[in-house]
């Protein structure tokens, strides 16, 4: 285990700084492809794709999240690496070699399963000793890699235990444990903190990413939380019907969503709907079907005349005349509900003729408290509001 | 709610100890829980329960001939088998007395058959003498020593004398000793004469069987439980019908149709024979032996072991199998390291069913089993109604039921009877 932690942080270091997403991808060929789909289809009745078109490259030492809603082809991409599912058409390739044909056992790949998986009969030791003992290690480094990889996720009193004799929290360690002790360069990992309550879960978040930080390993991590998506990746695949929506590090995101889907799947979103007025450079005029005008960054539309979904998220919403930035088109706005939330302020309006307009502003001491009835006037920054796909 | 104090008791808020008032707040429930069981509780105890108490006391009791001949019982106490004379003249008269009265009510000739189990021929004499001694006066036709002698040399015996005095006792372990191949003899018990002794081999071969059987239909439900297991669930239910078919048909129509099919003129010898590959005066004997026995009791406990076997394994995650491969297993590796001994529960619990099922088991013996494939049920069966033996089949049964409850006892120390799960 020491020798692996060593050899990963000198691979670790070698890699981009991952704070910042795009440079990872303007540097790949810097970082080869360790893990590549390319064109890969799946289906499972013959009749219909669960899985359309997928390409995907990631280097190694990368965190990527897979995130969709139940049913989008996240999990099936997942199991099409692990190797218990095959691709209908397709290659995936692993450190630059297909291994459409190599079966699951002979990947070397970690997979931590969304029930754990642990195996009820052996005792957690046994449970971690299991991958070494098919890879036919001897018993003094088994032990020694076994008591690394409890101490790693602090479990080190726990060898004797039986799985049914842990808690939740702790069968996700153990589970973390086992898919690691084998040392693989790639770890699967399905919704590993589903089961879990909230408070555990984000504690686990933490340490899941420092972990795989820490060791340099490259995790394919599969969630429909998008907090838990947010929080944990280098980069972030937003899958919907069995396609990659968007591939892009958190913060691109959740500020730059490429079309209306991810803009509505991540994070809270304002959708007002409109028809483009004029598009001049970096922005463009949308006319909301009540006939007020506003100003929006052109994402999905290309010409005037188009139907767009400009979106907007309620922390960008401005509506502090002071803060206005100028020659904006503002909106006339109603407020119908004033939700104190302790460090921030939701307020709910109707704009436009709609009542689902939400604002969010944080609790500071000049901050206004709307009043429900009030009306006021709202704006933001023409580039905080995405003209996106109808 | 109550302060626990350092001192006493809990207390709850009237007063009272929290155990007490628990208890009662509890009584209610149970008593309405137990109505709720009563009739069949009644049911079990009067038909079940019941009966077979009484049949196991049976194999101990010994009652007729301490009340058939009290007076003679108590005159042989004193008369010592091992002098080599008959026993004195005070005996013959209680014999007399007591068979007087015991023909007068037509006891006698039961008290003969009773003895006839231990010593062979005492029926006979005794249904004689009786016929004689209908005409005695007992006042007049003492002494009765050399009428009784002179009536049927049996009366001069030893054998006859030292059979009545050995089981006169009220309570006896006779027939425990019988269902083991021994006697009481003049030392205690002794082994029966070697072309007497049948019980413990009978013993061994329905053990032997059993196991047989038992590990024949693991075998053969375990890769079935397996599909079934694993299947989705519209397939699998179908198939489950072909493994509850069985249950729909008839015991005997299924043992008859092994006969068909296993007997020398049957379906499988004929098939042979038509093929070529056995030769027509050289048919295979496949029934009325053990090897009928086993495949058919093999085929007609099947389900006992699939049902189990499949209620287990649907419990078992595919999850598991995945995992211990992304591991690093091969898919033997897996299924024997992670799969198989989770499943071991409906092993266990299909075995113990399979097995208390085969060693208790009669009809199918009975029909394919010829005189070589035969279970000690059979002999049970023979003395309940044809020999009439109650006593010897009673104790017959209860060594069958001991031998069940050890096993299981076994069973529970080295598997763990918490690790079997029925469903």
């Amino acid at each position: 285990m020491l020798g692996m932690f060593t050899s990963s942080d000198k691979r670790r270091a070698n890699l981009p700084d991952f704070t910042n997403g795009e440079t990872l991808l303007a540097d790949g060929a810097n970082s080869a492809a360790f893990v590549e789909f390319e064109r890969v289809q799946k289906s499972y009745d013959g009749e219909n794709l669960v899985v359309k078109d997928l390409n995907l490259s990631m280097p190694k030492g990368e965190f990527l999240t897979m995130l969709g809603p139940s049913g989008s082809g996240k999990t099936t991409c997942l199991m099409m690496l692990a190797g218990f599912e095959t691709a209908t058409h397709g290659d995936i390739r692993l450190g630059g070699t297909s291994i459409n044909n190599i079966p699951p056992h002979k990947r070397g790949i970690g997979m931590v399963f969304q029930n754990y998986a642990l195996f009820p009969h052996m005792t957690i030791a046994e449970n971690l000793s299991f991958p070494l003992e098919v890879r036919k290690i001897g018993k003094s480094d088994r032990e020694k890699k076994v008591m690394r990889a409890l101490d790693m996720v602090e479990m080190g009193a726990f060898g004797g235990r039986r799985p049914s004799q842990l808690s939740g929290g702790q069968q996700q360690r153990i589970a973390l444990a086992r898919a690691l002790v084998f040392e693989p360069e790639l770890v699967l990992m399905d919704e590993p903190l589903g089961a879990l309550d909230k408070q555990l879960r984000e504690k686990m978040q933490f340490e899941i990413t420092h972990l795989s930080h820490r060791l340099g390993i490259t995790v394919v991590y599969v969630t429909h939380d998008q907090t838990e998506a947010l929080t944990m990746s280098d980069r972030v695949a937003v899958f919907e019907d069995g396609r990659i929506q968007q591939l892009a590090p958190p913060d691109k995101l959740y500020e730059e969503p490429q079309n209306s889907f991810v803009a509505q799947f991540i994070g809270e979103n304002n959708t007002l709907e409109g028809t483009v007025k004029e598009i001049k450079g970096e922005t463009c005029l949308v006319q909301l079907d009540n006939g007020d005008l506003i100003d929006a960054k052109p994402i999905n539309v290309s010409q005037a005349g188009e139907r767009t979904r400009v979106s907007i998220r309620p922390e960008r919403v401005e509506y502090n005349k002071d803060r206005m930035p100028e020659g904006a088109h503002t909106l006339k706005a109603e407020v119908m509900e004033f939700i104190y939330m302790g460090d921030i302020f939701r307020t709910r309006l109707k704009v436009a003729g709609k009542d689902d307009f939400f604002v969010k502003t944080r609790n500071a001491p000049d901050q206004v408290r709307l009043k429900p009835g009030q009306q006021i006037e709202i704006g933001w920054l023409a580039e905080d509001c995405r003209a996106l796909d109808a | 709610m109550s302060d626990i104090t350092d001192t006493g008791p809990v207390i709850a808020a009237d007063g009272t100890p929290l155990k007490r008032s628990l208890a009662r707040a509890l009584r209610r429930q149970k008593i309405r829980a137990l109505m709720l069981i009563a009739p069949l509780l009644l049911f079990v105890l009067l038909t079940f329960i019941m009966p077979i108490g009484d049949m196991l006391f049976r194999s101990v009791e010994n009652n007729i001939v301490m009340d058939t001949l009290p007076k003679t019982v108590v005159a042989l106490q004193d008369w010592d088998p091992d002098s080599g004379e008959p026993p004195s003249e005070a005996v013959y008269a209680a014999l007399a007395a007591d068979l007087k009265v015991a023909v007068e009510a037509k006891r006698h000739t039961r008290l003969g058959t009773r003895l006839n189990y231990e010593l062979t021929g005492i029926s006979s004499l005794f249904r004689k003498s009786g016929r004689q001694i209908k005409k005695w006066d007992l006042a007049q036709d003492a002494p009765f020593k050399a009428k009784f002698i002179d009536m049927n040399d049996g009366w001069a015996k030893i054998a006859v004398w030292r059979t009545i005095k050995t089981y006169s006792p009220k309570y006896t372990n006779g027939y425990f000793l019988n269902s083991i191949d021994m006697q009481k003899g003049t030392d205690g018990a002794e082994a029966r004469p070697e072309n007497q002794q049948i019980y413990i081999t009978l013993f061994k071969r329905t053990m032997f069987m059993s196991m047989v059987i038992t590990i024949s239909c693991i075998i053969l439900a375990y890769p079935v439980a397996w599909i079934l297991a694993n299947l989705p669930a519209r397939t699998s239910n179908m198939l489950m019908i072909l493994v509850l078919l069985p249950f729909w048909t008839s015991l005997l129509v299924r043992t008859s149709a092994w006969k068909v099919m296993l007997q020398q003129q049957g379906v499988i010898n004929e098939t042979l024979v038509w093929l070529g590959l056995v030769a027509d005066d050289a048919r295979l004997v496949m029934i009325n032996n053990q090897f009928g026995t086993i495949v058919a009791m093999t085929h007609i406990l099947l389900p006992f072991m699939i049902l189990p076997m499949y209620s287990v394994m649907q419990t078992i995650q595919p999850t598991y199998l995945r995992a211990a491969k992304s591991l690093g297993a091969t898919n033997w590796t897996a299924f024997w390291r992670v799969y198989f001994p989770q499943s071991i529960p409906g092993i266990g619990a299909g075995s113990i069913l399979v097995f208390i099922l085969s060693i208790g088991y009669y009809i199918t013996p009975e029909l394919v089993g010829g005189t070589k494939g035969v279970f000690i049920s059979n002999r049970i069966a023979f003395h309940i109604s044809s020999s009439l033996n109650w006593g010897l089949a009673a104790a017959l049964g209860a060594i069958l039921l001991a031998v069940v409850l050890v096993l299981y006892w076994a069973y529970d120390k080295i598997v763990g009877i918490d690790n079997v799960k029925l469903g």
